[in-house]
């Protein structure tokens, strides 16, 4: 394992016993209704850090499997909020084996497959399937709607298991796990932070139509405190240097923010407020890979236009 | 040996899949009955409602779950009579009995034995995602047994995922809403409106769109 990704898993176990203690002391010192919620959230955060850290740790096969499952069971969230027809469910189908393809194509680090499968291949494959079964009835809708779930759960989370295969000697501290491990950290932070910050000085709504709860001091405290994390973390993590890495961290803090709104708003259109109950806590695995839709791409494409 | 292989059935295929490849988002899962007798009343719309509410039981208890599924269907070959009462472990049910044999003696003494039933009171699967008017049976194991308790369990999603008359299952979330517990009601009329309301009352909190 390279080296620097030995020591960010250890701070970020480390990471995890700091929240843990301060929810905790919260609890002893300032107990409040909100505290059973905190701490079934501060466990599933242990849950999935530690299946994170395992994964990537042992090795790139099981990482991948790991992230293909993600997809799946974030489509899967998404196929069931959604009204589907009837006449699609082999449309769906479809959909659900581009996941296999999708992580497979990045297993052989096929780049050229990987960027054009779902947003070519894919895209027009669909709506010929649906044309086969015939039903034309709410066609451009499904068309619309089943794509876009792709694209979300699927084309997007799977950039971030491609940091993983991308050449090791570019970033040969850290590898792509560190990569992978630095884009995951920073968006998790984010969200954290923007909580944070908005529940220390909220007042000022930032987007109350989508998200009420969603403040200006949460955005600007989160996006700020993650550049600065960004800056610090980014030289030891990922081939990144000088202004780049204040820049990766930029890119992180504002536009997780615009990936978890994008969820939020999907949410409300629907009328539901989590995606579903797999994570004590924090509601569906689209609830918590929300941002990442945003971050994964947006982050991938940075480092490789600067670096790959 | 039944045992055995229904435990087996359970573990390597209902559980694995029910995991994976479906899942269920449950509303109060603390309201399922432990122990019996008890009946399990659900709404039904795909073969799948049966395996998910059996693999809400740990494997120990399988053997007290019974579903109470209909004769004509389920014992119409060999082949699915032997899976269906040794796999499933079903409670057989005339829907049309003959005169002078009482189709419900054997689910009587299922409850008298302590087990936990489950019941589909539309009577069959219907069109997937929508809830037939309930028959009457239910009721009439209820006057017989006045002090078992029914809880009624409302399902969506699993319509979706294997409606009536498909072969290919396709991956959902299903939803599942749990009911308090209730007794017979004193009449059938009065039993067969609390159900009605206790399902209408779980219909409210779930959002659904009619699936055509």
């Amino acid at each position: 394992m390279p080296i620097n990704l030995r020591y960010a898993v250890v701070g970020v176990l480390a990471l995890l016993a700091i929240g843990t203690l301060i929810i905790e002391l919260k609890r002893m010192f300032k107990p409040g209704s909100g505290d059973a919620e905190l701490w079934l959230r501060m466990r599933s955060w242990w849950v999935m850090a530690g299946m994170f850290l395992l994964a990537i740790t042992i090795n790139q096969t099981l990482s991948l499997v790991f992230f293909a499952m993600v997809s799946f069971l974030a489509l899967k969230e998404y196929f069931s909020i959604i009204a589907t027809r009837r006449a699609d469910r082999r449309v769906l189908l479809w959909a659900y084996l581009a996941i296999p393809i999708q992580y497979y194509f990045i297993s052989q680090q096929w780049y050229g497959m990987f960027i054009i499968f779902i947003p070519v291949y894919m895209f027009l494959a669909m709506p010929m399937r649906m044309v086969m079964v015939g039903e034309t009835r709410g066609f451009l809708k499904s068309a619309g709607t089943l794509h876009w779930g792709l694209m979300m759960a699927v084309f997007s989370l799977s950039h971030a298991a491609y940091l993983l295969v991308l050449p090791l000697e570019k970033n040969p501290l850290a590898g792509g796990a560190g990569l992978l491990l630095f884009l995951i950290l920073l968006t998790q932070f984010n969200d954290v932070m923007q909580f944070v910050w908005g529940k220390l000085f909220g007042n000022i709504k930032i987007i109350p139509k989508v998200s009420p709860k969603k403040t200006l001091a949460g955005f600007l405290g989160g996006v700020a405190t993650t550049t600065l994390v960004a800056g610090l973390l980014a030289p030891y993590l990922t081939p990144l240097v000088g202004w780049q890495t204040w820049v990766a961290g930029l890119i992180i803090g504002v536009f997780g923010f615009v990936g978890d709104v994008t969820i939020s708003a999907l949410k409300r259109d629907l009328g539901i407020k989590d995606s579903g109950s797999l994570i004590p806590g924090h509601g569906g695995v689209l609830d918590r890979v929300d941002s990442l839709t945003y971050t994964a791409p947006l982050f991938f494409h940075y480092v490789y236009y600067f670096c790959y | 040996m039944q045992r055995t292989l229904q435990a087996l059935f359970f573990i390597l295929v209902v559980k694995p899949l029910m995991a994976v490849v479906l899942g269920a988002n449950i509303r109060h899962p603390e309201r399922m009955p432990t122990h019996g007798a008890a009946i399990l009343v659900a709404n039904h719309n795909s073969h799948l409602d049966t395996l998910l509410l059996m693999s809400l039981y740990p494997i120990s208890k399988l053997h007290k779950i019974r579903p109470v599924a209909a004769a004509d269907y389920f014992m119409r070959n060999k082949f699915l009579a032997w899976f269906a009462l040794n796999i499933m472990h079903i409670l057989p049910l005339e829907r049309k009995p003959k005169k002078g044999v009482d189709p419900l003696a054997h689910i009587e003494v299922a409850l008298k034995n302590g087990d936990i039933l489950i019941l589909f009171p539309e009577g069959s699967r219907g069109e997937p995602e929508r809830r037939e008017p309930f028959k009457t049976g239910i009721a009439h194991i209820m006057q017989r047994m006045p002090y078992t308790l029914v809880t009624a369990i409302f399902m969506q999603g699993l319509g979706k995922a294997l409606p009536k008359g498909d072969w290919l299952p396709v991956p959902f979330f299903a939803d599942m809403f749990v009911a308090e517990p209730f007794q017979w009601q004193g009449g059938k009329d009065a039993t067969m409106i609390r159900l009605e309301t206790e399902f209408q009352a779980l219909e409210k909190q779930g959002r659904f769109d009619t699936w055509s």
